[in-house]
């Protein structure tokens, strides 16, 4: 029964989580056909913070700009950061996190000291840093977030190589000659890709929430671009005046980091074989 | 016991060196070079003579390395420079700032600890129940939330709409200030110490000694409260420790917008104004706290449980 449970729960948060992120990737995708209005171009200060109506879903901003088109155009840039900064992390932690599992000695000793470190510093702030360095501005912000987060992924590769290394497949094809490289990239880390593809889903998913910290701060996409979080960055000062500027970004910040945390939570519980036992 | 605290500590300083490197480089090295954008950007039509004395003063015109000997020779002694821009010594800008910052870091943890655990808690003894699924859907909610738009949603509900709290600020410091910021800055943290709660719950109540301890006729109750819990608190505490220290990290954006006159707001002024030893002595000052409480909650980990061994 509870086995059962635990399967349709797995199910359910893949299936869930699956539907939000692939919807939000249609959106991004067909942004110039599904929004009404131009993000940036149709600003009209005749129709500042209209509220909700049939004319504009969301409202507009206080510069008449449709928030509903800005919030469809905004998955592109959300998504985007998401995935190439992402990628970046993954890219550096597998690599990194391959070598040092398969050479270890020192070259191990150097990557887990500095995946350490990495770990010791709030991502965040680094990224804060890595911004102060190179000013605001989209390019700055894959950069700034591709370099923070990459320790994850490599403790995690690092971890499954050890364990896989003396596994018989890993031995056997050392047996048949393989060369190092081969070994690395074609016997373990294929058989490794699972708990490696759950860490880079979360990290999609922090990536997501990171830029829209940093957007929100004025330290990321900068205005006219339309980010979630940087629309909702202004919208302080619009609470009195203008509350909806401050829902709708919001909810679609929240819904796509749901979706991704969803799908990897998911994808985690069923490769893990633990989490399907039953309790007494 | 001694022992294991001062050989942890000792592992302790090649990261301090490690952190305080990469931030040194960063901030100093890399192409951009952020102070000398700074000097070019604020001295922009001057005289190059003056460019060059600026230089002299702030010592940027000696070689890298002596520049970092200077950097870690002062950082010693626990001086972080001088501000660019108000020619103040960041020390005193950023000890007035700690005070606020703590009061909201310690805040958040208490209604993270004392709404999370008791939260996650009870799902696990009630697994499959409307609670249980209630306050999981919650758990992945708060983690997915971004703290900004919660604290605007909140400051809406509770300062706008119905006119209760103040919406930011420090005001005089009292508790109806504290309260937003610190919900905002706590619902994830309680979010994240719920799941680990009831992770936890879950694998000890099938662990051996719970069957033992049923077996022998013991009430539910004294179960659960004398061998669950007193298990349980030892996982969830060190995380509950660990995300302290991120804690500290994450204050940057909730006290931006609460105007709440803490570090993390320091900071972001410091990027805005290019004012780089500022920038660089928040930054460090927010990575020690958070490694010196992971240091900490190591310690206090081995001290608590008797099963690690301290060799």
């Amino acid at each position: 029964m509870n086995t059962l449970r635990k399967l349709f729960r797995t199910r359910t948060n893949i299936l869930v989580g699956g539907l939000i992120v692939g919807l939000m990737s249609l959106i991004a995708l067909f942004a110039p056909f599904l929004a009404p209005y131009h993000p940036i171009d149709d600003a009209n200060l005749m129709f500042a913070q209209e509220p909700p109506s049939r004319q504009f879903f969301f409202g507009t901003d206080s510069q008449g700009r449709d928030i509903l088109s800005r919030i469809i155009y905004g998955a592109r840039i959300s998504l985007s950061v998401g995935l190439i900064s992402q990628g970046l992390n993954s890219l550096i932690g597998i690599i990194l996190g391959l070598t040092a599992g398969f050479f270890g000695r020192w070259w191990d000793d150097l990557v887990m000291g500095l995946t350490n470190i990495m770990l010791s510093v709030p991502s965040l702030i680094f990224a804060l840093a890595i911004v102060a360095l190179l000013g605001p501005g989209l390019m700055n912000v894959f950069m700034a977030l591709g370099f923070t987060n990459w320790s994850y992924s490599c403790r995690i590769t690092r971890s499954q190589v050890l364990s896989a290394r003396s596994l018989e497949y890993v031995q056997a094809a050392r047996a048949l000659g393989y060369g190092r490289f081969r070994l690395m990239f074609t016997q373990i880390l294929p058989n490794i890709l699972g708990p490696i593809m759950v860490i880079g889903t979360l990290g999609v998913a922090g990536a997501i929430l990171l830029e829209a910290s940093l957007s929100f701060l004025g330290l990321g996409v900068q205005p006219p671009t339309p980010s979630w979080g940087s629309m909702l960055s202004q919208a302080r000062d619009q609470l009195f005046t203008a509350p909806w500027v401050s829902i709708f970004p919001g909810v679609a910040i929240f819904l796509t980091v749901l979706g991704l945390n969803l799908l990897g939570d998911g994808l985690r519980d069923a490769l893990d074989p633990y989490t399907t036992r039953t309790r007494r | 016991m001694l022992a294991y605290a001062i050989r942890r500590t000792l592992q302790f300083i090649p990261t301090i060196l490690g952190v305080t490197l990469i931030v040194f480089l960063l901030l100093n090295v890399l192409p951009g070079n952020a102070a000398l954008t700074a000097l070019a950007e604020s001295d922009r039509g001057l005289d190059p003579k003056y460019v060059e004395s600026m230089k002299q003063l702030w010592g940027l015109d000696k070689p890298l390395h002596l520049r970092y000997a200077d950097y870690m020779l002062k950082l010693v002694q626990g001086d972080l420079g001088k501000s660019f821009l108000r020619r103040d010594p960041v020390n005193r800008l950023v000890v007035e700032r700690i005070g606020p910052s703590l009061r909201l870091a310690v805040a958040a943890m208490l209604i993270a600890l004392c709404l999370g655990i008791p939260l996650g808690f009870f799902s696990a003894l009630k697994q499959g129940s409307w609670l249980d699924t209630a306050s999981m859907i919650g758990a992945v909610s708060g983690v997915s939330m971004p703290q900004f738009w919660l604290g605007l949603l909140l400051m809406y509900l509770m300062a706008v709409s119905l006119p209760l709290l103040p919406t930011s600020g420090y005001g005089d410091g009292s508790v109806r200030h504290l309260l937003l910021p610190a919900f905002t800055l706590g619902v994830s943290y309680m979010a994240l110490l719920a799941r680990t709660t009831r992770a936890a719950v879950v694998e000890i109540l099938s662990a051996d000694y719970i069957r033992t301890a049923r077996a022998k006729g013991l009430a539910e109750l004294f179960i659960n409260r004398k061998h669950v819990l007193r298990n349980a608190l030892i996982l969830v505490l060190t995380t509950a420790g660990l995300q302290f220290g991120a804690l500290m990290g994450n204050t940057v954006v909730v006290e931006k917008l609460f105007s709440w006159p803490g570090v993390g707001s320091l900071l972001v002024d410091s990027i805005f104004q290019r004012d780089i030893p500022v920038t660089q002595g928040c930054v460090l000052l927010l990575i020690f706290s958070f490694l010196i409480i992971n240091l900490a909650v190591d310690i206090l980990y081995a001290l608590i449980d008797p099963r690690i061994e301290y060799r």
